[in-house]
């Protein structure tokens, strides 16, 4: 009877604890989801700040892209947002003493409402941007509705610019595609010799020797990767810029560099399990047949291993696609859209390193941070699934 | 002349040592059974004769194996040429998991075959003397996996064939077999042995005494006795042979 009890009680304990545990992990999934969609919902528009037109303007809101476009200069006339066809005259607060004199605005500011009311009300082609406390009491002007941004604008924008103003630029490619890069880059360098050490180790190389090098191997994946950093920044930043010839050394290629080392203990350690673990009846088959040890190799051991190896590949590429540290060390940071391997890229771990203590808790800007891991998240969920697949499919 | 002989053969898997002083010799188209209790070195000697035994670390060899009248250790004997002509069907079915096809033309592959028909015709070839092509001309790219064990053992039997051995190894090659797909080999062992060179290590009394011309006991790495089926199983000299044989040990 107490035995019965006594199990029901720790049964229970099980079921409770992994059902707390699963609840938790689905929570984390969901808030980072959660603050991640605000994003779409925030104005983009500096917080505390408003456009503001003449009240007879025709236009009612003009999209984040056309606002930065008129702040650089590119949009001139009010006719290619749809309004008349006048020049747009642009009024920044700071400007204000170049129109109105100390005694108008007052000593203590306390008339810079109505001097601002004033001058919207007085130029029918202003675009005004000021905070929103200066809002006059009787207010003349026109608040402009500054639209928030889509998904698709999100992931498609080529400018990532968190803090610029009047309005904030957030497109993510120009991350998306860094962090691809460097981890393509890093897998390109990582796979012939993780894939190469695997099989000399599992096949080739005399067990006392392999038993010396899994461990060491295996003890590159505790080094901490802010030493992996320093050790780039140190010796591959330089030795890139070196050898390429180029002015910086902060590189994607310098990243991947790094992060390729950081996988090869993955790749090696994985891939080498899989092949051993293939039947020795399989090496004797063909080997029996008259085939050398590389034909052996090549065309049974691998071919059984396919998939195990797979598994190792991805395992490798989803530390380098998650990798924060090292890379913020050594690829540059600079957010522009990447086109060759020599240049400063931006990865979305590095970004979120990098910025999140500079944002205020709910803001855009955070909100932003979050969607980018939301971004990560499903790019490494991609990869865990097919790593899934790829080990269902070998344990058939 | 004999196909298969040794000469003073000793041999060590590192301080152990597995076989003691072997004189045996086998003539062409014969079939051989090496009996005995596990453990007693049979498998170890058949591994010998195609140097199967050379991929185990620490394992070392004292005398003499000779095939043909070449001593097959050597020094500049290739051990890959060696295999082809001293085929090996092991104890377990080993399919590789590739299609049945490939299974059979893996071997030509390795062995630098590469025109299309000349494969297709050895592959048919082959299967058919491994008494298994008519059971799977329809579904050749079919996996080798998804045949029954003794379906895959004769297939290994039409894998070691198509490279065209002069001697077959099979070691315990009906063990992991019901009774009819036993019976099935032992049927193709006497078709096969019109042509081919057989030794078989088998557990199994009623088969060394069905398939074989002569025996051989083995007992704790020595061969206790090596004659005709018929006198082993029935007049052998040595009385640990007739224990064996009449099942009062082993």
């Amino acid at each position: 009877m107490i035995k019965k009890i006594l199990n029901n009680f720790q049964v229970g304990v099980l079921a409770v604890s992994s059902f707390i545990t699963s609840i938790v992990v689905l929570l984390i999934i969901i808030f980072l989801f959660k603050e991640g969609s605000g994003v779409f919902s925030k104005s983009l528009l500096e917080d505390g700040y408003v456009l503001v037109v003449n009240s007879r303007n025709t236009v009612n809101s003009i999209a984040p892209k056309d606002i930065k476009n008129i702040f650089d200069q590119k949009i001139i006339s009010w006719k290619e947002l749809g309004g008349a066809d006048s020049a747009i005259q642009l009024f920044s607060i700071d400007d204000i003493s170049e129109y109105y004199s100390e005694e108008q605005i007052g000593s203590d500011l306390e008339y810079m409402d109505t001097c601002i009311n004033n001058y919207i009300v007085n130029h029918p082609s202003v675009l005004a941007y000021f905070p929103k406390k200066n809002i006059a009491k009787k207010f003349n002007g026109k608040e402009i509705k500054v639209g928030t941004m889509g998904l698709y604008e999100f992931v498609k924008g080529r400018e990532w610019l968190p803090t610029a103003r009047p309005v904030v630029q957030m497109g993510i490619l120009p991350l998306i595609l860094g962090t691809l890069m460097v981890s393509l880059g890093a897998i390109l360098l990582a796979l012939p010799f993780g894939l190469v050490t695997a099989i000399y180790m599992a096949e080739i190389a005399h067990p006392v020797w392999r038993r010396i090098m899994k461990p060491v191997i295996e003890l590159l994946a505790g080094i901490p990767s802010v030493v992996f950093g320093f050790f780039g920044l140190i010796v591959i930043v330089p030795m890139v810029q070196k050898v390429c010839h180029i002015d910086v050394g902060e590189t994607a290629l310098a990243g991947s560099i790094v992060l390729g080392i950081m996988a090869l203990p993955t790749i090696i350690s994985i891939a080498e399990d899989a092949i051993r673990n293939v039947p020795n009846n399989m090496r004797e088959a063909s080997l029996a047949l008259g085939a050398t040890q590389w034909q052996t190799i090549r065309s049974v051991v691998i071919p059984y291993a396919k998939s195990g190896i797979w598994a190792g590949i991805i395992l490798g590429v989803g530390r380098a696609v998650g990798e924060t540290m090292a890379v913020l060390m050594v690829t540059g940071n600079a957010s522009n859209m990447p086109t060759t391997f020599l240049q400063p890229v931006r990865t979305i771990p590095a970004t979120i390193a990098a910025e999140l203590g500079e944002t205020s808790a709910g803001g855009l800007h955070y909100s932003a941070l979050f969607a980018l891991g939301c971004v990560l998240f499903l790019m490494t969920m991609v990869l865990n699934v097919y790593v899934q697949v790829a080990l269902k499919k070998k344990s058939k | 002349m004999a196909q298969i002989e040794t000469k003073d053969l000793n041999f060590y898997y590192g301080q152990a040592q597995a076989l003691r002083n072997i004189n045996i010799a086998m003539e062409k188209n014969s079939v051989t059974a090496f009996i005995g209790p596990s453990g007693c070195g049979k498998s170890t000697l058949l591994r010998l004769f195609n140097r199967m035994n050379d991929l185990i670390d620490g394992s070392r060899i004292e005398g003499s194996v000779m095939i043909d009248g070449a001593d097959i250790y050597a020094r500049n004997v290739n051990v890959e040429d060696l295999r082809k002509k001293v085929g090996m069907v092991f104890q377990k079915p080993n399919p590789f998991p590739k299609s049945i096809f490939e299974n059979v033309a893996y071997g030509l592959r390795v062995n630098g075959i590469s025109s299309r028909s000349e494969i297709e015709g050895i592959v048919e070839a082959s299967l058919q003397s491994a008494a298994l092509w008519s059971e799977v001309k329809d579904k050749l790219n079919k996996s080798a996996l998804q045949l029954s064990g003794g379906q895959q053992q004769r297939l290994c039997i039409a894998r070691a064939l198509a490279v065209a051995p002069s001697i077959l190894l099979m070691d315990e090659p009906a063990s992991a077999l019901d009774p009819i797909s036993t019976s099935k080999i032992e049927e193709l062992i006497f078709e096969l042995k019109k042509q081919y060179t057989i030794v078989i290590v088998t557990h199994s009394m009623q088969q060394a005494a069905r398939v074989s011309d002569r025996t051989a006991f083995f007992y704790m790495g020595v061969m206790v006795e090596f004659d005709d089926t018929t006198t082993i199983f029935t007049n052998p000299k040595e009385e640990r042979t007739l224990n064996y044989v009449t099942g009062r040990f082993g």
